[in-house]
């Protein structure tokens, strides 16, 4: 039998594709879909893949194999008829709010139903609200337009291996939410947005920030400037029709200016000083042999993953702030003086691929006396909006240059947007560095691809061989790490980003319907690389006068303060510890009993209880403090109390009493002993 | 000790098991079997048996609940049994050797059984069922019409059996049929024996089971699993309860075969955990096939090893749908996934996997110790066999009941079953109104039916099915709208919310049925209804989804007129949709004594003292207090 699916009437030729939809998608006919995403598991729930197969009846398509001699029907009058009524469906249990939701226009619910000439709803609205979570600084959730598709909960478990949304109850009651309903800033989700760039709908959305772009740039005691990441100029475009990997800088910061920004600079900017740094730091490492790999530390939602999952690993990430928070020192050192305005004044917005920036700048660690080194993190798409909003013709715009000197910028530091983009950076330092001969070429074709987890070797001088990870998508990172936990691989450098191809892929771009638009962009920044002048951050000499003039020595004491950063555990709870008895002496005894689900199903709260009661019977009230918190990390040897230094496991209410008795007997000694002198 | 490193077990002698049980239990040819299957339970089952250990002991008896090998003296034996499956006339009490089986026995018949039957030796006339027609004594099963029209095969064993006696079951050769399939068969044989045999999957889909198990074993690679279906849930069937509770062993005899024709190595029961008695029976059966060697490695001094895990479901009826259950088993969500690729393929944790549901795996040892041959006799070409139904509703006998496919539902309503009953639970001849077959995915049939031959594919052409076996009579009293509507409550909440048609759809059907139940609904509401029931029926991912709008289609096609008074004419024909009675005074019989009026909370009844009163049916709210009121029987329609 030939290898071929009789679509519509036309063969076509069975070509690997992994299922029908694919092989009819390529023949021409774009069957409608919710839940099929070619890189997530097929999930078959929308149900609007349908299509009729001769002998088998109605099947979809996602899941159905091509094989040779099908005959099948893509769009009968019956199955017009059911993906209709689907729509319609939906559409029933839908708020529709179209014209005000974040995604109209771009909401694919909106055109699959305009599409099947869904014209009205037959059936009766059984939409209930529920409350819309906006306590993440990065996303939005607003389960009143949720179609329930899964590519939320899919791409987050598959692809980030996560699982911070979930499906919860049955039947008409389903619903995706984080863990135990709670919000999303308290669970695991580490704001990369890979959830909110699938989403269909409006479900899940960007965290705007653009009203409050609009009301710095109008003050006219702020002066505004902006930062532009790398994947930023392959696709705004987009956002525009153009094709992906177009390159706009010139048109971008000419709308920036026609906004009202005072001054337009560059991330790669800042993505030099990384390399520099990250080099330097690297090189230190490998000569003295500790804590390696180096893990990159660019990407944000990758260090949170790190700080929530991988504690043990924190010493060999990089201690590199990202180029964004970089440039956001930098710019608060050394503009005010430059521009003659007062830090206060100065307003420092980033323009992102990637949600997880929003999160990064708000951390406390990012800010002084209360200012921001970044106020403000627009992503791609919110700046293809205000573009928009502006009424700006983007294609007519004249392009413009990007103001000096944190302008300034090599082809490393565009190719940082991409997956391998870090490494070549640094390698094209490194490399130099240590064998002092200069490159004859600067591409390191090894470390470029589109694989999710590749490994190259390069060899630095003779005898000298570098092993290197390139990573993307979370659920590949931790792949890497616990083999590198395990001792299982020698990696100098690992290189993890958490979006799809890089920050190309970030889910602050705009959203494509083109399969292949994250390759088209990484052409576009190797591509940039190409036309520009210099190739390597030892080169930018903007950078280096920036070290001599502000930073001093690399990796020197101000360079360390301005330009690196620390991290922290973040396992388990960050739920706040409830006080129960507030001790009013000067120093009271403390003790914290843990409440978390294990120590909790171990009996914590009886434990608590009864605490309580004896403090309060033995009228010790002032003399300790009592509280209720969460996880000690020990769930196994639960129920955890902790009763001033000490740490009791498998605490049982006579080892707590005493304990309490002993720390106060202690606490009273010194008191004593100066009684009796 | 890792298993390979064991000892392959000494070879089990089943025969001089069943030999030592035979002449043990010879001992007490004297045996007092209760039932205790769930419904006798419920009608005091317990007391019963209590009753019987106290009078028998104040009578200067000697009673033994369990034969020992050992001898010990006992006048008679006192045991329990699973369902015997004539749950109206429980509890069930049977008097052996005479075979002797009295119905509705309470605590306080119990003294006169003990004098007048075990010491006696005569019958207690007034505890016999007696044929409701005739009003004839039947003495036992022999002579009841609901267990002579019956063919019992596994519904025979729980009624006699007791159910936590490995030796009983084995001496009646239990683990004979698996010892076969391990030293005698090879797994292809084991294959071609059941596929020849015919058997069906009895958990609804009807897939022939050998040609399952043949796939499942053509799959390359060591690991495989047998799973056993455990989780009904369809309302009002309870088929798979009974034989997971009174004949457990022939479930666990029946993975170990579907384990050697596969090649699997493990298997898991997964019971429904609001079956508690069903978990512990399996439980306890797994236990002691373990103790003896049956399970474990080196069955039967062969090579091979199979060992079975029972686990409980956590409340949902969609974790019956396989691949749901296989995730469930897993850890995961209770979702089904779409196939291919199919459990034979890709089942519990990636590997190929068998499931089947309980009834089917308790038939597997029939068919190798009687031969296919044998099997195939009973029931129809393509359906051979029998299959156990739940029988409830509108009908004299309710309970479970097992008969051969192809046996018209005449026979299984109206002699079986002892005909439909009206609303009060009395006979009535004409009164015979549907058939509910196949719980919330199976669909109504008519009067036109009844000699429609009860058979897998029969059923299906005219748009109901076998199901799991649920069936449930009702009389002309009922409103076949509010059946609909009542399965795609069922359905609705129970769907898993994963496909839009099946979530969003069994929602909107529901709320299309309380439009026509409430009076909303016109025309175009029938024509949406059916519209949306076929998109769901052929669209939705998963056997559930498929399945859930047969109700409604059943009725639209065979009860299309009771629909359309109810919309139309906005008419309950069976008077039960409370929101289109209209309330009404009948002038020749009230007699104006304003009680009503009195007692209407809405104020809607007016009229002149000593005249006869009317209700304005705008305000009126149906509440029915004035019905209750009336002493002259004057008020209708509320």
């Amino acid at each position: 039998m030939s290898d071929f699916v009789i679509v519509d009437g036309k063969e076509v030729r069975i070509e690997g594709e992994r299922n029908l939809l694919e092989l009819i998608r390529k023949a021409g006919i774009d069957i409608p879909t919710f839940c099929y995403h070619s890189r997530l598991s097929v999930y078959g729930a929308c149900r609007l893949c349908l299509v009729e197969v001769e002998g088998r009846g109605i099947v979809a398509s996602c899941s159905t194999l091509p094989e040779p001699g099908l005959k099948v029907k893509t769009a009968t009058q019956e199955i017009r008829e059911i993906r209709k009524i689907a729509v319609e469906l939906l559409l029933a249990n839908h708020e529709k709010a179209c014209p005000t939701c974040a995604k109209s226009a771009a909401c694919q619910l909106q055109a699959i139903a305009r599409r099947l000439g869904v014209d009205e709803v037959r059936f009766h609205s059984t939409h209930q609200p529920a409350p819309v979570d906006r306590t993440s600084p990065s996303l939005v959730r607003d389960p009143n337009k949720c179609i329930l598709c899964g590519d939320c909960v899919r791409v987050c478990h598959e692809v980030q291996g996560i699982g911070a949304i979930d499906f919860a109850h049955r039947g008409a009651q389903t619903a995706v939410v984080p863990a135990f309903g709670k919000d999303l800033k308290q669970v695991e989700c580490v704001y990369c947005g890979q959830c909110a760039s699938v989403c269909p709908t409006g479900s899940l959305t960007v965290r705007s920030e653009i009203d409050a772009v609009w009301a710095d740039l109008s003050d006219p005691n702020k002066t505004v400037v902006a930062q532009i990441a790398p994947a930023v100029r392959v696709a705004l475009g987009e956002h525009f029709g153009m094709a992906p990997g177009t390159v706009t800088m010139g048109q971008i910061v000419a709308a920036l200016k026609a906004m009202g920004f005072d001054h337009v600079y560059d991330t790669s900017f800042a993505a030099d000083l990384t390399v520099i740094e990250e080099a330097n730091e690297f090189l230190a490492r490998k000569e003295k042999g500790e804590r390696l790999p180096i893990f990159t530390s660019c990407c944000p939602a990758w260090v949170k993953f790190a700080e929530q999952y991988y504690p043990a690993l924190l010493p060999h990430l990089s201690s590199c702030r990202s180029p964004q928070q970089m440039f956001g020192a930098l710019a608060r050192e050394v503009l005010p003086e430059r521009l003659g305005v007062r830090n206060k004044e100065l307003v420092v917005v980033s323009i992102m691929p990637c949600t997880a920036k929003k999160f990064e700048a708000k951390q406390e660690k990012f800010v002084t006396d209360g200012i921001p080194d970044v106020d403000h993190v627009l992503t791609t798409q919110e700046l293809g909006r205000m573009i928009e909003e502006r009424g700006l013709r983007f294609h007519r715009l004249e392009p413009e240059s990007l103001d000096m000197p944190l302008g300034f910028k090599t082809g490393a530091g565009v190719i940082f947007g991409t997956s391998g983009g870090v490494t070549e950076a640094v390698l094209r330092y490194a490399v130099e560095k240590v064998s002092g001969v200069q490159l004859q070429s600067v591409d390191f074709k090894a470390v470029r691809g589109e694989e999710g987890l590749r490994e190259a070797t390069v060899s630095v001088v003779a005898g000298v061989t570098l092993k290197l990870a390139i990573v993307h998508g979370l659920a590949n990172a931790r792949r890497v790490a616990e083999r590198v936990l395990a001792g299982e691989c020698d990696y100098d450098i690992v290189e993890v980003m958490s979006c799809p191809g890089g920050c190309i892929g970030g889910a602050g771009q705009p959203v494509s319907r083109e399969p292949d638009a994250v390759r088209q962009r990484a052409r576009g920044l190797y591509n940039s690389d190409k036309m520009l002048e210099f190739h390597k951050s030892q080169d930018n000499y903007v950078v280096n006068e920036c070290y001599q003039q502000h930073l001093g020595e690399v990796g020197g004491e101000k360079a360390h303060r301005l330009l690196h950063t620390h991290y922290s555990s973040r396992r388990r709870i960050t739920d706040e510890e409830i006080s129960l008895v507030n001790g009013s002496n000067g120093a009271p005894l403390a003790v914290n009993v843990c409440i978390g689900t294990s120590c909790m199903v171990r009996g914590s709260q009886r434990l608590l209880q009864a605490l309580v009661e004896h403090i309060e019977e033995r009228g010790l009230v002032d003399a300790v403090d009592v509280k209720a918190t969460f996880c000690f990390e020990r769930c196994d040897r639960g129920p955890t109390v902790a009763i001033g230094d000490t740490v009791i496991e498998r605490c049982t209410v006579q080892k707590a009493f005493e304990a309490l008795e002993q720390a106060l007997a202690e606490a009273r000694a010194p008191e004593l002993a100066a009684a009796g002198d | 000790m890792s298993a390979r490193e064991r000892a392959p077990h000494q070879t089990v002698d089943l025969e001089a098991m069943a030999r030592a049980y035979e002449a043990a239990a010879g001992r007490y040819p004297r045996r007092v079997v209760v039932c205790a299957g769930t419904g006798c339970v419920a009608n005091g089952a317990h007391a019963v048996i209590q009753a019987f250990v106290e009078q028998i002991a104040a009578a200067g008896l000697n009673v033994t609940t369990e034969v020992r090998a050992e001898a010990h003296d006992a006048d008679l034996r006192l045991s329990k049994s699973g369902c015997q499956g004539f749950c109206q006339q429980g509890p069930l009490v049977t008097i052996e050797p005479e075979g002797i089986l009295y119905t509705r026995v309470k605590p306080e018949d119990v003294a006169q059984i003990v004098q007048e039957t075990l010491i006696g030796g005569k019958v207690v006339e007034r505890l016999l069922y007696a044929e409701p027609v005739t009003g004839q004594r039947c003495h036992g099963t022999a002579d009841i019409p609901f267990y002579t029209r019956q063919r019992r095969t596994v519904l025979r064993a729980c009624g006699a059996l007791d159910p936590e006696d490995i030796l009983e079951y084995i001496s009646r050769g239990g683990y004979a049929a698996a010892r076969r399939a391990y030293t005698e068969l090879s797994p292809q044989a084991v294959c071609e024996e059941v596929t020849f045999a015919g058997l069906r999957g009895r958990g609804g889909g009807g897939f022939p089971t050998g040609r399952k198990w043949d796939l499942t074993r053509k799959q390359p690679g060591p690991k495989k699993y047998v799973i056993c279906n455990g989780d009904e849930g369809d309302p009002g069937a309870f088929m798979d309860r009974s034989v997971m509770e009174g004949h457990p062993h022939s479930v666990i005899e029946g993975m170990m075969i579907a384990a050697r024709a596969i090649g699997a190595d493990e298997g898991v029961v997964y019971v429904r955990a609001e079956y508690p008695l069903a978990v512990r029976r399996i439980r306890k059966a797994v236990a002691d096939a373990e103790q003896m060697g049956l399970l474990g490695d080196g069955l039967f001094g062969t090579e091979h090893s199979f060992r079975e895990e029972v686990m409980e479901g956590a409340g949902a009826f969609v974790c019956g749908e396989e691949t749901a259950l296989i995730a469930s088993i897993e850890g995961k969500r209770g979702m089904p996934m779409p196939k291919p690729p199919f459990p034979a393929q890709s089942g519990l944790f990636g590997k190929p996997t068998v499931i089947n549901n309980v009834e089917t795996l308790a038939m597997v040892p029939l068919i190798l110790t009687e031969g296919a041959v044998a099997f195939r006799s009973v029931g129809t070409e393509n359906s051979p066999g029998t299959k156990t139904f739940a029988l409830t509703g509108h009908v004299a006998n309710t309970g479970l009941i097992e008969v051969p496919f192809g046996t018209s539902l005449r026979e299984v309503v109206h002699h079986i079953g002892g005909g439909v009953t009206d609303d009060a639970g009395h006979p009535t001849s004409q009164g015979f109104k549907a058939v509910q077959i196949g719980g919330p995915s199976g669909g109504c049939l008519t009067e036109d039916h009844l000699d429609l031959p009860l058979d897998f594919d029969s059923l299906r052409s005219v748009g109901a099915m076998v199901g799991s076996g649920g069936l449930v009579v009702m009389n002309k009293q009922t409103c076949m709208v509010s059946v609909a509507r009542f399965f795609m409550r069922f359905t609705q909440t129970e769907s898993c919310g994963k496909c839009v048609l099946c979530r969003e759809g069994t929602k909107q059907m529901l709320a299309l049925l309380d439009d026509i139940t409430e009076g909303r609904a016109t025309l175009e509401t029938l024509d949406l209804l059916e519209k949306v029931a076929k998109a769901v029926q052929k669209g939705s991912l998963c056997g559930l989804g498929k399945t859930a709008p047969n109700p409604v289609l059943s009725t639209l096609r065979y009860f299309r007129a009771e629909y359309e008074a109810h919309v139309v004419q906005k008419r309950c024909p069976a008077g039960q949709c409370k929101a289109l009675r209209v309330p009404s005074i009948d002038a020749a019989l009230c007699k104006g004594c304003t009680l009503c009026a009195r007692k209407c909370p809405v104020g809607a009844i007016s009229g002149q003292k000593k005249e006869a009163h009317w209700i304005d049916p705008d305000k009126c709210t149906r509440c029915g207090v004035c019905a209750q009121s009336c002493k002259f029987g004057a008020v209708t329609g509320v």
